[in-house]
Formats: C-alpha cells, sequence, structure tokens
C-alpha cells in the first residue's frame, strides 16, 4: 500500500506512455516529466508568494493580503491576471532583443536545474553521471541572463544593479560549490540520486543524513548563506535594494517580462534549496526510520517548504548588508570555513568509527569559526545602539 | 545532424564575436560560441568537459570579460579598417588551420575503423586526477595559487601618502 502510494506517480506516467505509439515514447515520458515539473514548481511559486506576503505580514504586524478569495489565498491568480493584462514597456534606448532574452534566458536556466534533482524515489528527470556538475553549470547561466538585463535597459539602476548582481553571485558561487563539494566528496559521487541513497539508511530511528554530521552541519548552513546570496534574497538584496537603486536590474521590465523575472527568481531559489535537501538534507528520504510509509515526494516537498518558511522567516527579520561587509562576508569568512570544512570532511572520512571522530571533527568546525569570528570581529567598535524616539 | 546545427551554431556565435560593432554583444555572442562547443562536448559523451566548458568559460571566463569592459571607457568600438594585422591575423590563422587540418587528416584516429566510443563516467576521471596525475593537479593548484596571490598584490599596492 504504502510502496503503492510511493510510485503513484511513476505508475501513473507509465500507465499514460503506455497508450501512446511505439515510436514517440521515449519522447513523450520526458515531455510527461517536463511539463509535470513546470507545473508543480510552478503552483509552487503561486503558493509561496501568498505565503511569503502572509508571513512577512505577520511578521510586521499587519494582515498581509486578504481580499482575494477565503483569507487571500486567490492573490497569485489576481497578480498574474494584472500581469499578463499590463502594457509591457521597452525603453526606447534599449537595445531590444536582449531586453527580450534575459528574463527567457533566466527562466530557461532556472528550469533546468530541476532536471537533476530528485524529487521522489526514481522521480527524477535525468539521472546524470554528473548530475550536481550539471545544475551548478545551470545556475552559472542565470548571472549571464541578469546582465543581459542590467545593461540591455541603459539604465543607470540597471546596470548598477546587474553589476551588483554578478558580483554578488560570482563571490558566493565559490563557498557554494565548496560547501557542496563536502557532500559529494562523502558520497563519492556526483550523481544526484546516488547522493541521496547514501543517506539512505537509518541508525536506530535516525537517518544518515550528512547534516547530522559536524562537516555536513558545518557545509549545510553554509551551503543556505551561500544560496540565500545567490538568489539575491533578503539580506543579501543589495542587487534590487529599492532605496538605492529602485529595482536593480530588472527597473525597466514591467507587464510579464517583470513577473518572469520574479518566477525565475524563485524557481531558482527553490532549485537551490532543492539541492541543498538533496545534499545535506538525506533527499526524499524520511526524517525518522518509523516514518518510511509516508510517500518519498510528500518528505521532498515538506523539507522544500520547511526551507521557503526559513527564508521567509530570514527575510522578515534580517537588515540588508551593507557592499563591503557583503564581501568580507563572503571571502575572509565563508571561503576560508569551506576550504577548513573540506578537510574535516576528509578527516572524517579516514577517521575510524567512534567518538574519537565525532569530538575531533567537532573541534575542527567550531574552533575555526570561534576563531574567525573573533578575529574579524576586532577592529569593531560595537556599543548598544542608543535610539533618541523608539525607547 | 544535431553536430551540424551546433558546429553551425558555434561558428556563427565566433564569426559575430569577431564582427559586431558593440563589445557587449560581442561577448554574448561568444557566449553563444562557448554554448555551442559545450553541446558538441556533450555530444561527444563528454559530460565532464561539456558542463565544465559551461561552468567555467559561461560562468567565469564571459563574465569576467563582461567586467573588463564594462570597466573600460566605452562599450562602442570605432570602426577599424583592413589593415596590415588584420593581414597577418588571417595568415596565421589559415596557417593554423591548414596544420591542423593536416594533421587531422594523417592521424591514425581519423583512417582506422570506428572505434567504439570511450565511456569515461565521472568516477574514472576523479580517479585518474587523485591518483595516477595528483602531482601535475597539485601543481596546477600551486601555480594558479600564486598567480592569485601575485594578481591580489599587484591590485591592492596603495599608496600611502598624508591624508
Amino acid at each position: 500500500m504504502a510502496e503503492a502510494a510511493d510510485q503513484i506517480f511513476v505508475a501513473l506516467e507509465r500507465w499514460l506512455v503506455g497508450h501512446t505509439p511505439a515510436g514517440v515514447r521515449p519522447v513523450f515520458a520526458e515531455v510527461i516529466s517536463v511539463v509535470a515539473l513546470l507545473a508543480v514548481f510552478a503552483s509552487l511559486f503561486a503558493m509561496t508568494t501568498v505565503l511569503e506576503r502572509k508571513g512577512l505580514g505577520r511578521i510586521q504586524n499587519r494582515y498581509g493580503p486578504n481580499r482575494v478569495g477565503p483569507f487571500g489565498i486567490l492573490q497569485p491568480l489576481a497578480d498574474g491576471i494584472k500581469s499578463l493584462t499590463k502594457e509591457d514597456i521597452v525603453p526606447q534606448a534599449a537595445d531590444r532583443i536582449v531586453h527580450f532574452l534575459a528574463p527567457v534566458v533566466l527562466v530557461l536556466a532556472a528550469f533546468s536545474m530541476y532536471a537533476v534533482l530528485p524529487v521522489g524515489r526514481n522521480m527524477v528527470l535525468a539521472n546524470l553521471d554528473a548530475g550536481v556538475l550539471f545544475f551548478f553549470a545551470a545556475s552559472s547561466v542565470m548571472e549571464v541572463s541578469i546582465f543581459m538585463a542590467g545593461w540591455s535597459s541603459r539604465n543607470k539602476y540597471s546596470l548598477l544593479g546587474a553589476m551588483r548582481a554578478v558580483a554578488q553571485m560570482i563571490s558566493y558561487e565559490v563557498p557554494l560549490i565548496l560547501a557542496s563539494i563536502t557532500a559529494v566528496m562523502a558520497a563519492g559521487s556526483l550523481s544526484t540520486v546516488t547522493i541521496v541513497e547514501k543517506q539512505a539508511g537509518y541508525t536506530g530511528i535516525l537517518p544518515h543524513w550528512f547534516v547530522l554530521t559536524p562537516w555536513g552541519f558545518a557545509g549545510f548552513v553554509l551551503f543556505m548563506i551561500a544560496t540565500t546570496a545567490e538568489s539575491n534574497r533578503s539580506p543579501f538584496d543589495l542587487p534590487e535594494g529599492e532605496s538605492e537603486i529602485i529595482a536593480g536590474y530588472f527597473t525597466e521590465y514591467s507587464g510579464f517580462k517583470f513577473a518572469l523575472f520574479f518566477l525565475g527568481e524563485y524557481i531558482g531559489m527553490f532549485a537551490m534549496s532543492g539541492l541543498g535537501i538533496t545534499l545535506f538534507l538525506g533527499g526524499w528520504t524520511a526524517p525518522l526510520s518509523f516514518l518510511t510509509w509516508v510517500p518519498s515526494y510528500l518528505w521532498f516537498f515538506a523539507k522544500l517548504l520547511f526551507m521557503i518558511a526559513m527564508f521567509i522567516w530570514i527575510r522578515g527579520t534580517l537588515p540588508r548588508l551593507r557592499m563591503d561587509q557583503l564581501m568580507n562576508f563572503a571571502w575572509k569568512f565563508m571561503l576560508p570555513l569551506a576550504l577548513i570544512n573540506l578537510v574535516t570532511t576528509g578527516v572524517w572520512r579516514f577517521l575510524p568509527h567512534g567518538i574519537l571522530r565525532w569530538i575531533v571533527c567537532a573541534v575542527m568546525v567550531v574552533v575555526p569559526y570561534i576563531l574567525l569570528g573573533r578575529g574579524l570581529a576586532q577592529g569593531w567598535k560595537l556599543k548598544k545602539r542608543v535610539y533618541r524616539f523608539a525607547e | 545532424m544535431l553536430f551540424t546545427i551546433f558546429a553551425i551554431l558555434t561558428l556563427a556565435g565566433a564569426a559575430a564575436a569577431m564582427s559586431l560593432r558593440n563589445l557587449v554583444h560581442s561577448v554574448l555572442a561568444l557566449i553563444v560560441a562557448f554554448g555551442g562547443l559545450a553541446v558538441v562536448y556533450l555530444l561527444l559523451g563528454a559530460q565532464f568537459v561539456g558542463f565544465a566548458q559551461v561552468l567555467v568559460y559561461i560562468g567565469a571566463v564571459a563574465i569576467l570579460i563582461v567586467f573588463a569592459i564594462l570597466l573600460t571607457r566605452s562599450a562602442d568600438t570605432a570602426s577599424s579598417s583592413i589593415g596590415g594585422s588584420w593581414v597577418a591575423g588571417g595568415v596565421t590563422a589559415l596557417a593554423v588551420f591548414g596544420v591542423l587540418a593536416w594533421a587531422i587528416s594523417h592521424s591514425s584516429a581519423s583512417h582506422g575503423a570506428a572505434m567504439p566510443q570511450p565511456e569515461a563516467s565521472m568516477q574514472q576521471i576523479g580517479d585518474a586526477l587523485m591518483l595516477r596525475f595528483a602531482l601535475p593537479l597539485e601543481m596546477i593548484g600551486l601555480l594558479l595559487t600564486a598567480a592569485l596571490i601575485g594578481a591580489v598584490t599587484i591590485a591592492s599596492r596603495e599608496k600611502r601618502g598624508p591624508r
């Protein structure tokens, strides 16, 4: 029973493919998977927009959207219709072709990342031998599209936003990839499916997720911070800092192209979170050994929703960084920690199982963190901030 | 068939990168050429090289070129005429092409029977890099680190005068 529920979508696809002529079957199977991925993650995007506005509303002590439909849950529909019917304005000085291509490339690159994400048992579009590499290759194309958007608009704010975005994404790509290499090293494979399978066992009731080891925990935290920066979300949202540069690289986009940028950004964020889940949180495996009867895809999406909730929470609570803080954080703090974490993973791999390697690796994670943090904070003169009117 | 399409795409991208007036357009055309090349690698069954091509060339090299262009004064260049250097460049390109074509047509690979497609898995590439070619890999790493430190040293030389 549990088996059938777990494989229901795989069986459904097989059944659908079985009704087509033999010649087109492979193509048809791919098309079904792609359509399903597009539909599911696009609706997740719609759901997230309303969840985010609701969540931010609660954090900021207001209601959030509550006029369209019950509790405002039909808000994404209204937003979609609005952006479809809006006029599509292209600045006169803009480079028309590049201006048009930028959102297309962004959304294409963002969606192609899902090709290697295992969203459930036997539910991956392409089990590539170099899956993780493919993922990062696709995500690096997003940088190009952002630059295209900023440059082609012929607007100083757009160009500034694009330069900020590209500089930030390149900087944070380094700790991002270094952090994910730890999981690749431990699993001994670049294939996302194999990485999930390596985390599938249980000790007692606890799973063998990489996040439950010292290096895995550090790697996961580094990965998620870098992901926040890669997807240009608060507190790393300088590229679209509205108090300084209006909306950054998509200032000159309106109507549905603006919606496409919005979509691409969220889709990219989901994909990155999905990779984090795959690498460190055991992909679609259940968190406790007696919960394995719950279908695997439900676990994946539960973890994804948890990540989204964390993103919303962080956005609602942290102020934006300054540019120098952003760069210092990436190069002076995250990069050394990610490198040390790589060594820790190697030590973990070669020490014998037991309490000793836990202690050694935990020390190797915690001590550099404290020393580096203290060292970088040496010159700071932090005092308690005194507010004149707010207290 | 697929190879022809992507070979034409790569060549067209490269040609556009050379001939377009606007430098940023040239970079975008270069990105198309890089992407076409990556697809050709993938068609040859070289997954690692194909994805690394996208990651390194599109994700890093092209972006670096973009930064270099935007930090210089203008993206629009004055029209250039066909001069002596143009001819010299053309002759060099032709000579290189001739040598390569001669070498390929005389090599054993193009005459022997169709070889079975070698299957290089990621595992094999990793093993080769970490065991047999560990020393060259370390040397390259050292060289790149030295270059990086050198670049930072040159770039960060500040004039420390009285303010």
